[in-house]
């Protein structure tokens, strides 16, 4: 049973008072999501009792933070079902995770002429990557539209894969929209093309539960901020052969196996691409916050976001104005974009603001898709796993008085 | 529910006084907000001896950018434009009443400012505009 008050007194930010004496309503967890207790003591703890640099230490704590380091690591592992922690890579988040796959692997496999094939609702760290090798290595970049109902036209894709691509670069959950694409149907697809798949789990891993070895992803990148883990550290998953064959990205200690004056040789998987030291106690904090959800179970968290963003799409229709982008039903994310008629987003979000309530306003990083619903700005509520039917009461309660305020 | 949306900004919001396009016009300039792709345009029809005779604003932005704007441009007409090179992010403020706002707010708020100096100082795209003065 999913118990919400349990799991709010584990986030001591969202029940204290806020200035208006309710407690926070926050909604923005598509942007980062809150940590609980579990994931702050987890980090704290390694700072006060075995804080020391991993690897190469023989002394008693720089084991212990190894062990905790490396053990993180497994858990990771576990949590995508790898089938090695040779497959996890430590990056800083999704945008350094794909910016390394696009330099490695991007720069050694991808000539003038090849394609990449992404998606009109990614979000600019899944999008800019690709433009800036498009723009050095004259590769042609492909666009999978977006259909009126925020899903992806696939029979675009059908096409585009007749092209012959090296790559499709997806995310598996539009932060904006909502939308989640059919990757079950879509990476054999790409793979009977010829294609490697890259899936931006920014959105999907923290939200439902994601199997490598089913998806057959081949590059699968996330954050831990958004998972209930501290910021600064991040996760790429590729399948070994790939990463195996790609060349380092960044270049340093940790990466290497020898150095000489003037050359060097690389290290192992998965140091290779772990140039210097790495956030290791945010490293520490994923990996509690992947037992904090493994405790609650990804299939009620999931089943508890999907309830809710059912119930806060079916209120939120009754705001007089309101538009909603992306699918109403359904298999979708808990991210829900909308206008109002006649009002700036930016002043529907500093309305609720003053009532406690934390919505984003703006382009959340994705401006190409806005431009296709020809909007120039959204606000959007997104929701996870410590949040309420309550917190949907609040948001469609305040967005109420803001219509009366703007009539 | 709020100070920040007092009857003024809403009613400047709501019935702009100065919305529109000037064609033919002296002087145009544009720019904007690339945190929430707010856009505002600015024209100007100037007398040979460098008064502001009409003055208009277009585009879009949240009330506080647009209430901001429409204010501003009722400000400078019948002023000398060279002395419009020393107004203030005070000015501004002073315009729409407030005492302090928030950065993200202060952005929306000075929007208009920064494409009117901008314009001026022919360096558009740059918030340092909105800190010269002369």
């Amino acid at each position: 049973m999913f118990n919400t008050q349990k799991i709010l007194n584990d986030f001591p930010i969202l029940t204290r008072p806020g200035a208006n004496g309710l407690p926070l309503c926050y909604l923005d967890s598509g942007a980062t999501s809150q940590r609980p207790n579990q994931v702050v003591a987890a980090a704290a703890r390694f700072y006060t009792e075995i804080n020391a640099n991993v690897h190469r230490g023989v002394y008693r704590i720089s084991e212990e933070a190894t062990e905790a380091y490396e053990s993180a690591r497994e858990k990771i592992r576990a949590f995508l079902n790898a089938g090695s922690t040779r497959e996890i890579i430590f990056t800083s988040g999704t945008t350094e995770a794909i910016n390394l796959v696009a330099r490695s692997w991007g720069a050694k496999n991808l000539n003038s002429g090849d394609r990449v094939v992404v998606t009109e609702f990614e979000h600019h760290s899944n999008l800019v990557p690709w433009q800036m090798l498009a723009a050095e290595k004259e590769i042609v970049l492909d666009v999978i539209p977006v259909l009126d109902d925020g899903t992806l036209d696939l029979d675009v894709y059908r096409e585009l894969l007749k092209l012959g691509p090296k790559l499709i670069a997806v995310s598996g959950m539009s932060n904006v929209l909502g939308t989640i694409p059919p990757l079950e149907s879509m990476i054999p697809a790409a793979h009977e093309a010829g294609a490697l798949v890259l899936v931006d789990g920014a959105q999907l891993v923290p939200h439902l539960k994601t199997d490598v070895r089913v998806l057959d992803a081949d590059f699968l990148v996330f954050s831990g901020h958004k998972m209930l883990a501290p910021t600064g550290i991040g996760v790429l998953y590729g399948k070994e052969t790939l990463l195996k064959e790609m060349p380092p990205f960044f270049g340093g200690g940790d990466m290497i196996r020898k150095v000489f004056l003037r050359s060097f040789t690389v290290a192992d998987l998965p140091y290779k691409f772990e140039a210097g030291t790495k956030p290791i106690a945010q490293a520490v904090g994923l990996g509690a916050a992947i037992d904090y959800l493994n405790l609650l179970g990804m299939d009620q968290v999931a089943a508890h976001e999907h309830e809710l963003t059912l119930r806060a799409i079916e209120s939120l229709q009754a705001v007089p104005g309101l538009t909603i982008y992306g699918p109403l039903g359904g298999n979708r994310g808990s991210a829900v974009s909308f206008t109002i008629e006649g009002i700036h987003p930016h002043d529907i979000a500093s309305l609720l603001d003053r009532e406690g309530i934390c919505v984003r306003a703006g382009h959340h990083c994705a401006m190409p898709i806005h431009d296709r619903f020809r909007i120039p700005a959204t606000t959007r509520a997104s929701f996870y796993l410590y949040n309420t039917e309550a917190d949907i009461e609040r948001l469609c309660s305040g967005l109420k008085k803001v219509v009366s305020i703007f009539a | 529910m709020d100070d920040l949306y007092r009857e003024v900004i809403l009613d400047h919001y709501k019935n702009p006084q100065y919305r529109g396009e000037l064609d033919p016009h002296d002087l145009s300039f544009e720019d904007e907000n690339p945190l929430c792709g707010d856009h505002l345009r600015i024209d100007l029809r100037v007398d040979e001896d460098g008064t502001v005779r009409e003055a208009l604003f277009s585009g879009h932005g949240c009330a506080i950018s647009q209430a901001s704007a429409d204010l501003l441009v009722e400000s400078i007409i019948g002023k000398k434009i060279d002395s419009l090179k020393t107004m203030t992010k005070e000015d501004v403020l002073d315009l729409l009443g407030f005492d302090e706002l928030g950065p993200v707010r202060l952005k929306c708020a000075l929007l208009s400012l920064k494409v009117l100096k901008g314009g001026l100082y022919g360096i558009s795209g740059s918030d340092e505009v909105i800190d010269l003065e002369e």
